[in-house]
């Protein structure tokens, strides 16, 4: 690892100022950050530490609720307002990392965290995302874990976040501030397709800083699931993952929301196959047609073909157990 | 009744604990990484990124001007290993060729290959520096898929692995009931929790002290002896506990002489800890390998024809080699066998033992065979085993010393409820899940090994025991702890000291394939038997049994009583084959949507013979049945072909299982005493743990799904569809 400086500034003006220097890098919990610098994949010649910033609180608000973005992940999945009023969050943050990780991972960690293809991993190898121009390893060679929407020629990676993914089904808000001010991004504009630029992860600038996230109120609470199909029964990535919340009144679906993990470079939501639940009955053949509108489009690679069929009965499958049909 | 009465054996006794687990749980226990020497410093490597060819340039301005570098080491500099020179290879080869010499001239033979080496006053300044190492390389075309050069594959030399036959196995005319099948167990790196780790320390220009991980300190202290020149005395190796081995300490790795070169050059102590993903490119992995499993067998399922065919990988410099056909050649009684055993070189550094080593891989084909040719004849796949059963060695005709497999068959079965097994797969279901059992079973070689103890009875009225075997976590402390126990009964095992991992002691094998609680054991109970006649002669006649050592010792004015004993296995052996047998049975769901697979129930029963430790026997059984299930279910090195290098090299991506996997499991043993290998009627039981679970889980896979997966592990992907 190369060597670098590292300051921790006591207010949000001093991370500010800090971040807008070239060469410099946020960090948080740092469990994704320092594995990269030891990987040599990052190498900032300053670590800027915003742990003195006062943005752990979880409170409610107006419409919902507010979480600030260096609530741990354990805290965020134990709250009792997440637990009751968003319980597909606390389901997808215990469904990620380990139980150690995640009492170090924070909510703005978590967004910014970069994918775990091999290829970006290891120094030795092309990668476009960590090397624009060098090619990318992944689209002839090992793609089991890559993605099947929206990729580009560029790259096909995926955000390995599942938070995200719930709060992507969930109408999050991202709160931004930068040097002149505060923005507010939809949660599902946050993180990008590859297109060209696929080193952009995200729309958040050098110099931005994310301070939290809002969640609306809904009426998701009593019908929603979070399904992880992984590899082993923790401690792994997801080859697909599903949020799936439902709106059920006498049996009928009156709102929908779904996003999937392990599909693309951003969390993948399903608004056609929201749509098309919209009205309809609660059973599984209604879910699996959603499915299949939910695959339109999709492509597969050498070795993730089997994503094709593990994505829809993974749908099928987290949109019956929201449900309650199991 | 229960089945523990109807076969008449004994219960188990409780056992003792570990006597190093308070040092373990506390961190009390120093691994060789954890040593401090001063004047420290540290090694790292930089490492080629081709996979074949030479190199053009290397560049280490940089590093050298890089701060707290001492050193950079590069064919260009490096010293001479004087062992080297000679053609005496100093870590010996497991088979054939000669292992790879580091910094001895500009060729690459695989990814990952060392290729410069940095001392620095600290890991990270080291680290730093190894990166600023520039390599150019002249690229020569390589391959590293064993599944395409398998027709390139030839049988190694010696008798060992000579294509072996007995009557007409080939002839399948008559044959009624036929079966063909392959199978793939891929590549299986070794990722015990402590990493590769030594300190090479020179006490003096000839001199030096080594704490390594090993597996055989003895083994280490020649290999550094030869490769040095120095007589083997002039070396002593410390490995007081092993952070899980499996195997893959029991060589002496290239980097390990490098470490011990450094040292000497910069006239420092070195310390050299592989990095994760170095441990993937070092250290050896069980090898890729193909098998071809053809059988003949009558409608009422008595095996008539039996070939069993393997073809896995090895290095381009040097022959791995093990026993993965040897099985069949003795697990069933069938007339006409044969066995083909072939490796082929690919462009990757060089294989090894892992747990179970070839057996484990054998095992996962023939007990998949079996399991499928039971199916094939509509019956219960124990029925077929047993009406198999080999009574003698068909192998080489002999009796065997003891065998209680039909038992191990039935107590397995009665626990896991055997019974409720529907011999037509996918027909259980439960909560939305495909219910399946399968079993499989698991043998190696049990013999008794030479070793040297030294018993002393202190005037404290300690017992000391003293050897240099290493324990590899397994819990030899323990085991010999509780061996002296019962020859000294009266002593309390607090009492009781064993002394081990060190190279000054008196000599022990090394610690691998299940040999060193027979090996060991055996020589510690000789000693201590030695030691209490020593006492009696002290005493005279009339003396009793359990005499009052501390007062003996008084009044006869002698501050300690000693002896060292050299004992090894009795000639009547070779007239018995002998061997340790499991049976592992699973439960398993599996989801008929996404091809998740998770275990229910495991229990797996070990005969090997009497067991001396029960708490450590049981912790065998456990860690072996959770490798088998990483094996079965998870584990794979990938490597991408056109670059030659891993794509999984970090715990992230390549996937062992962790405790969400793993669901209770229960550990049974026959516990029948086989005198015929050594005083205590104890057999090995570490490779058998692991040897045939993979085949188990795959079986109950099966009977779960109707889907047969005869390439592990077995992904969800492979269960779609
Ligand atoms: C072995 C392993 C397994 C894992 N498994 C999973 C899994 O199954 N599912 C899953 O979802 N995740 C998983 N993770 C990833 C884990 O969730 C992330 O590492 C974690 O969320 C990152 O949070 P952090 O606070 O530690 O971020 P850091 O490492 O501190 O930072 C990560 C990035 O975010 C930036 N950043 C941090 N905070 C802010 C902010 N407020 N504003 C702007 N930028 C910021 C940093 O500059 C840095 O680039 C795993 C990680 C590991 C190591
Ligand atoms: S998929 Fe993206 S991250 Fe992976 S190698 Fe290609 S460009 Fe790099």
């Amino acid at each position: 690892m190369k060597q670098f400086q590292y300051v921790r500034p006591a207010n949000q003006q001093g991370v500010l100022a800090a971040i807008a220097q070239p060469g410099t890098k946020i960090i948080a919990g740092g469990s994704n950050l320092v594995d990269l610098m030891k990987h040599g994949v990052m190498a900032p010649d300053k670590l800027v530490d915003i742990n003195k910033l006062p943005l752990r609180n979880i409170s409610g608000i107006s419409n919902g609720l507010h979480i600030g973005a260096l609530a741990l992940n354990s805290q965020v999945a134990e709250d009792q307002q997440v637990k009751t009023k968003f319980p597909l969050l606390s389901q997808a943050l215990t469904a990620g990392a380990s139980a150690q990780l995640r009492n170090m991972a924070t909510v703005g960690g978590n967004m910014m965290q970069r994918t775990r293809c091999p290829y970006f991993y290891d120094t030795a190898m092309p990668c476009n995302k960590r090397a624009p121009g060098t090619g990318c390893g992944a689209k002839e060679g090992f793609n089991r874990m890559h993605a099947i929407f929206g990729f580009s020629d560029k790259c096909i990676a995926v955000h390995p976040s599942d938070m995200c993914i719930a709060l992507a089904a969930l109408d999050a808000t991202v709160l931004i501030q930068g040097r002149k001010g505060t923005r507010h991004l939809k949660f599902t504009d946050f993180h990008r397709l590859p297109g060209t630029t696929p080193e952009l992860d995200n729309n958040l600038a050098k110099d931005e800083l994310i301070t939290g996230v809002e969640i609306p109120n809904n009426n998701f609470a009593q019908h929603s699931y979070y399904l992880k199909v992984r590899d082993r029964a923790s401690y792994a990535f997801a080859l697909i993952s599903v949020a799936a919340a439902l709106d059920i009144q006498n049996g009928i679906i009156k709102d929908a929301r779904l996003a999937m993990g392990g599909v693309a470079h951003k969390p993948w939501r399903l608004t056609t196959a929201e749509q098309l639940l919209k009205g309809k009955p609660a059973t599984v053949a209604t879910f699996e047609q959603a499915a299949q509108t939910a695959m339109q489009g999709a492509k597969a690679f050498k070795d993730n073909a089997f994503k094709l069929q593990m994505a829809p009965a993974s749908i099928t499958e987290a949109l019956t157990h929201a449900a309650g049909l199991v | 009744m229960k089945q523990q009465e109807l076969l008449n054996i004994p219960p188990l006794t409780e056992g003792i604990d570990r006597v190093d687990g308070r040092l373990k749980v506390t961190g009390a226990a120093k691994y060789a990484a954890e040593f401090e020497v001063p004047g420290m410093t540290y090694a790292v490597f930089a490492n080629s990124t081709i996979t074949k060819g030479t190199i053009k340039t290397i560049d280490t301005k940089a590093a050298e001007r890089a701060p707290g570098v001492l050193a950079v080491f590069t064919y260009l500099n490096a010293p001479k290993v004087p062992g080297y020179q000679t053609g005496g290879d100093p870590s010996k080869p497991p088979s054939g060729g000669g292992p790879l010499k580091l910094f001895v001239d500009n060729t690459v033979k695989y990814n990952g290959q060392p290729v410069a080496m940095v001392i620095a006053d600290s890991f990270e300044r080291a680290t730093y520096a190894a990166s600023l190492v520039k390599a150019e390389y002249t690229k020569e075309p390589h391959q590293t898929d064993t599944s395409k050069v398998l027709d390139k594959a030839a049988t190694p030399k010696g008798p060992r692995f000579a294509d072996y036959k007995r009557g007409t196995p080939d002839d399948w005319q008559s044959v009624p009931v036929k079966l063909e099948a392959e199978y793939v167990v891929p590549i299986d790196v070794h990722n015990p929790m402590e990493l590769s780790a030594i300190i090479a320390h020179w006490t003096a220009d000839d001199k030096l002290t080594v704490y390594d991980k090993t597996q055989g300190v003895k083994s280490t202290q020649n290999a550094i002896a030869q490769a040095f020149k120095l007589p083997p005395d002039n070396v002593q190796v410390t490995a007081k506990f092993v952070g899980g081995a499996f195997g893959n300490a029991l060589r002496t790795w290239p980097h390990e002489i490098a470490a011990v070169m450094a040292a000497k050059q910069v006239k420092r102590p070195v310390k050299l800890v592989l990095t994760r993903d170095m441990q993937f490119y070092t250290v050896g992995y069980r090898p890729y390998t193909w098998q071809k499993i053809n059988i003949g067998a009558t409608a009422d399922g008595k095996l008539t024809n039996l070939v069993h065919e393997a073809r896995a990988q090895t290095s381009s410099f040097e022959e791995f080699t093990e026993g993965t056909v040897n099985m069949t050649r003795f697990m069933y009684a069938c007339p006409n066998v044969g066995t083909i055993y072939k490796i082929t070189p690919v462009d990757v550094n060089t294989p090894t033992w892992m747990r179970g080593p070839g057996e484990a891989t054998g095992a996962f084909a023939l007990e998949c065979a079996i399991d499928e040719l039971a199916d094939k004849l509509n019956m219960d796949p124990i029925e077929l085993r047993v009406r198999n059963h080999a009574d003698t060695d068909p192998e080489n005709g002999k009796p065997f010393s003891t065998k209680y497999l039909k038992e191990a068959y039935q107590m397995g079965a009665d626990k896991i409820g055997w019974q409720n097994r529907k011999s037509k797969p996918r027909s259980v279901q439960e909560d939305g899940w495909l219910i399946g059992y399968g079993m499989g079973s698991g043998v190696f070689g049990a013999g008794r090994g030479r070793a040297t103890v030294k018993a002393t009875m202190q005037s404290d009225g300690v017992l000391l025991l003293q050897t240099s075997v290493t324990d590899i976590g397994v819990g030899t402390g323990t085991a010999m702890t509780q061996i002296a126990s019962e020859v000294f009964t009266g002593i309390p095992v607090s009492k009781i000291k064993f002394e081990l991992g060190d190279s000054s002691l008196p000599p022990s094998p090394t610690q691998g394939g299940s040999m060193i609680t027979s090996t060991v054991g055996g020589a510690v109970h000789d000693a201590c038997v030695a030691l209490k006649e020593k006492f009696q002669q002290l005493i005279g006649n009339g003396g009793t049994d359990k005499p009052d050592y501390i007062q003996v010792l008084k009044d006869k004015n002698i501050p300690q009583l000693d002896v060292t004993i050299t004992s090894s296995g009795n000639s009547e052996m070779r007239n018995f084959s002998s061997y340790s047998y499991s049976v592992h049975f699973v439960q398993v769901k599996v989801h008929p949507k996404t091809g998740v697979v998770r275990i229910n129930k495991v229990v797996s029963v070990a005969d090997s013979g009497h067991i001396v430790s029960p708490k450590t026997a049981r912790s065998q059984v456990i860690g072996g049945a959770i490798g088998g299930i990483g094996m079965a279910l998870m584990e794979e090195g990938v490597i991408d072909h056109r670059f030659g290098r891993y794509v999984n090299a970090d715990l992230a991506n390549y996937h062992v299982p962790v405790h969400a996997d793993i669901p209770h499991i229960e550990a049974l043993f026959v516990n029948k005493p086989d005198y015929k290998v050594n005083p205590m009627g104890a057999k090995g039981m570490g490779e058998i743990a692991l040897i045939g679970m993979s085949a188990a889980v795959a079986n109950a896979v099966y009977n779960a799904t109707g889907k047969r997966v005869r390439e592990l592990p077995i992904t969800p992907d492979k269960l779609l569809g």
